[in-house]
């Protein structure tokens, strides 16, 4: 195919002189000066060496600086952290290892999805953070945090104890597996935020009203579960990741089961993907999943005049590319109307909770000018959706506080799927947080 | 500087406390059990002594428990040299009966301080320092707040009431009594404590039983009741102000306004 041109200049206009002089200005050219050597290795790359030389820092070495990577950072919209501007940054002798920003990202992987040079942040993070965490260099959150994860086994530092504690009163039994003394369809793994914190509790009961009601042969671990330590992988704790998955898997392969059901994107990342080389290999199915499944057993009769939009999880979508099963019982609650925000599915918006961010709020809020939950409580609400649902424990408390600092209070509502569905079904006391 | 660094197990407040039958204690057994607090900062004090000028740290800790064990391991994680278990099964010692078995286990070793947390979450009367330089006729400074090196001694913040702090110089060997590291207590990853653990970095010293006590005998113990009566102040910070005023007025405190 031959392309028109339609010259501006035409041929016999073209001049060639050795010297041009324009308005006084001397704008004459060496004929090869696009040949000289550009000055691009006069950088000291101790710095850049140190990441690369780790056991999952060597993409870092990669970056072309293309810097696909910045409009789809989420940290970078709300601050000045970026994949492309680390490896800028250790070209001009950032320490990464004592800097603010090795704990700024979140490990949402939309960088790694368009990078062309696959420069992979959610290997070199937990590895530049592991040798960080090894000399000690750890933001006080977060060592609080990892403290109180490896004496109670859950970051919130809750007696573990009292960790079947929320199924107390509830009009539907969640029986602990220890109790049951045989072998169950589907042993239901919690997680902490869905059995500590009351926001986390509300959808906890409404999901074991909706598995009781679907009639699922289930039980619970109770106080045998500890956090399953993906989060703490990723903000660089391997050790304690390590204790945590030794101890799960003992508890886990003492029991016979069928399907291992998670709450969490984040456990369910882990038993996908970290536990079974540990001798932990499970049928593991997201809640969503497993709902999806059984859709047409759920049978929903209550009207949801509701005007929903959807969150996509980082550990759920981009991570292990399920975002249809959420979207597909959003769909199905009737009378509701579904409204998605510009930013989803593949290139869906982080809520800043993943890779330890969870318990970075004070680290992000010196470096940030604003938290990643509350960037997307502002997509959601542009939407003119009156709900916004959610699938991950991570995100209930984050996007509802965000709600109230972004003065959107009353305006978006945030719910866990299981809260609508158990709606949907008739089965919700109505009674909340 | 030869360090020792006195730690201690004291019960998980996260943990129901419950009483024992008489109630006369805790009903220690069901009770977790964590390092008492000012005792992490003995220890991060005496780290950083040993970073800024050398010599050694030796953690020691009453008890044969897994939570004793644990905090010694995670000693020698931090940076101690080595860590020592007094060890029998003991239960609560009182403070005279704590420095009586320090003092045995300490007077044959001829370290140049021992630092210790300045009281404990458990009995909250910070006797155990000064009885253990009683003991073993060394000086003495409770309340420590900062620790410097001067000369053949130590310079020696202590704090007092209303913001108020004093420096001693402090001829070595010397105990003290620490409230606050220079910095807060460090991080020590899950990894190394268990290394730690796996070299068996522990060492046992000859537990010799205490004859003393403090002499006091706890006759009854009781849970607080909680109270009723708290009120939340609303309205703008004027308002809220004047409610302040009101209500400290109304008990006593404060002249007019």
């Amino acid at each position: 195919m031959t392309r028109k041109v339609n010259p501006k200049v035409a041929p016999d206009h073209v001049l060639e002189l050795d010297h041009a002089v324009i308005d006084e200005m001397d704008i004459s050219g060496h004929w090869n000066r696009m040949f000289e050597q550009r000055v691009i290795f006069d950088y000291d790359v101790a710095q850049l060496d140190r990441v690369t030389a780790l056991d999952g820092g060597e993409s870092m070495g990669w970056c072309y600086q293309c810097a696909q990577c910045i409009p789809v950072c989420p940290v970078d919209h709300v601050g000045s952290y970026g994949p492309r501007k680390i490896y800028r940054n250790l070209q001009l002798g950032q320490d990464l290892f004592t800097d603010d920003d090795l704990w700024l990202c979140t490990t949402c992987a939309n960088c790694l999805r368009v990078c062309p040079k696959e420069v992979d942040m959610l290997q070199i993070m937990p590895a530049v953070r592991k040798a960080a965490v090894l000399a000690g260099d750890v933001p006080a959150d977060l060592q609080d945090v990892f403290e109180k994860t490896a004496r109670y086994g859950n970051p919130l530092g809750k007696n573990a104890k009292r960790r079947a504690e929320w199924t107390k009163g509830l009009d539907v039994e969640v029986p602990l597996i220890s109790e049951v003394g045989r072998k169950v369809d589907v042993l239901w793994w919690v997680s902490d935020y869905p059995a500590y914190h009351p926001r986390g509790i509300d959808a906890s009961r409404a999901l074991a009203r909706v598995l009781h009601h679907l009639g699922v042969d289930f039980a619970i671990l109770g106080a045998e579960e500890r956090h399953d330590g993906d989060s703490m992988l990723r903000a660089g704790e391997a050790g304690l990741f390590e204790m945590l998955a030794e101890h799960n898997i003992e508890v886990l392969n003492s029991y016979e089961f069928d399907v291992l059901l998670t709450t969490d994107p984040h456990a369910y990342n882990a038993f996908l993907h970290e536990y079974p080389q540990r001798g932990g290999t499970y049928n593991v199915v997201h809640y969503t999943k497993f709902l999806e499944q059984r859709l047409d057993d759920l049978g929903m009769t209550e009207t949801i005049d509701r005007t929903i939009t959807f969150h996509d999880p980082c550990y759920l979508g981009r991570h292990n590319g399920e975002y249809d099963a959420p979207r597909t019982l959003i769909g199905a609650l009737p009378g509701s109307e579904f409204v998605e925000m510009w930013r989803n599915r593949e290139n869906g918006y982080c809520c800043g909770g993943g890779g330890g961010g969870m318990w970075l709020d004070g680290l992000a809020a010196d470096n940030q000018s604003m938290r990643l939950s509350e960037k997307r409580v502002m997509e959601a609400v542009e939407t003119g959706a009156d709900t916004l649902c959610v699938v991950c424990p991570y995100e209930v408390s984050r996007f509802e506080d965000a709600v109230k600092s972004t003065n959107n209070d009353g305006k978006l509502e945030v719910l866990d799927i299981a809260e609508l569905l158990e709606t949907a079904l008739g089965l919700s006391n109505g009674q909340r947080g | 500087m030869d360090i020792a660094v006195i730690l201690r197990t004291v019960p998980d407040p996260v943990e129901e406390l419950e009483l024992n039958d008489d109630e006369t204690d805790l009903d220690r057994d069901y009770l977790g059990f964590v390092l008492n607090e000012f005792d992490d900062h003995a220890l991060e004090e005496a780290l950083l002594l040993k970073e800024a000028g050398g010599g050694s740290v030796t953690a020691y800790a009453i008890g044969t428990t897994d939570e004793v064990e644990q905090i010694l391991y995670t000693a020698v994680a931090k940076g101690a040299d080595a860590a020592v278990k007094l060890g029998d099964d003991v239960g609560a010692l009182d403070a005279h009966a704590q420095a009586e078995v320090l003092a045995a286990a300490l007077g044959e070793r001829s370290h140049e301080l021992i630092l210790c947390g300045v009281q404990a979450s458990d009995e909250i009367d910070g006797q155990v320092a000064m009885l253990l330089s009683a003991k073993l006729d060394l000086p003495h400074v409770s309340v420590v707040v900062g620790v410097e090196p001067a000369g053949d001694g130590l310079s020696v913040t202590k704090e007092y009431w209303g913001g108020i702090t004093a420096t001693y110089d402090v001829s070595l060997p010397a105990v003290l009594g620490v409230q606050a590291a220079q910095q807060a207590p460090r991080y020590v990853a899950v990894s190394r404590i268990r290394q730690a653990q796996e070299a068996g970095a522990l060492s046992e010293a000859p537990f010799v039983p205490p004859t003393g006590s403090s002499g006091i005998t706890i006759t009854a113990m009781r849970i607080p009741e909680s109270g009723t009566g708290a009120e939340m102040i609303s309205g703008d910070e004027e308002a809220a102000a004047d409610r302040i005023v009101e209500l400290l007025q109304a008990a006593g405190m404060g002249g007019g306004a």
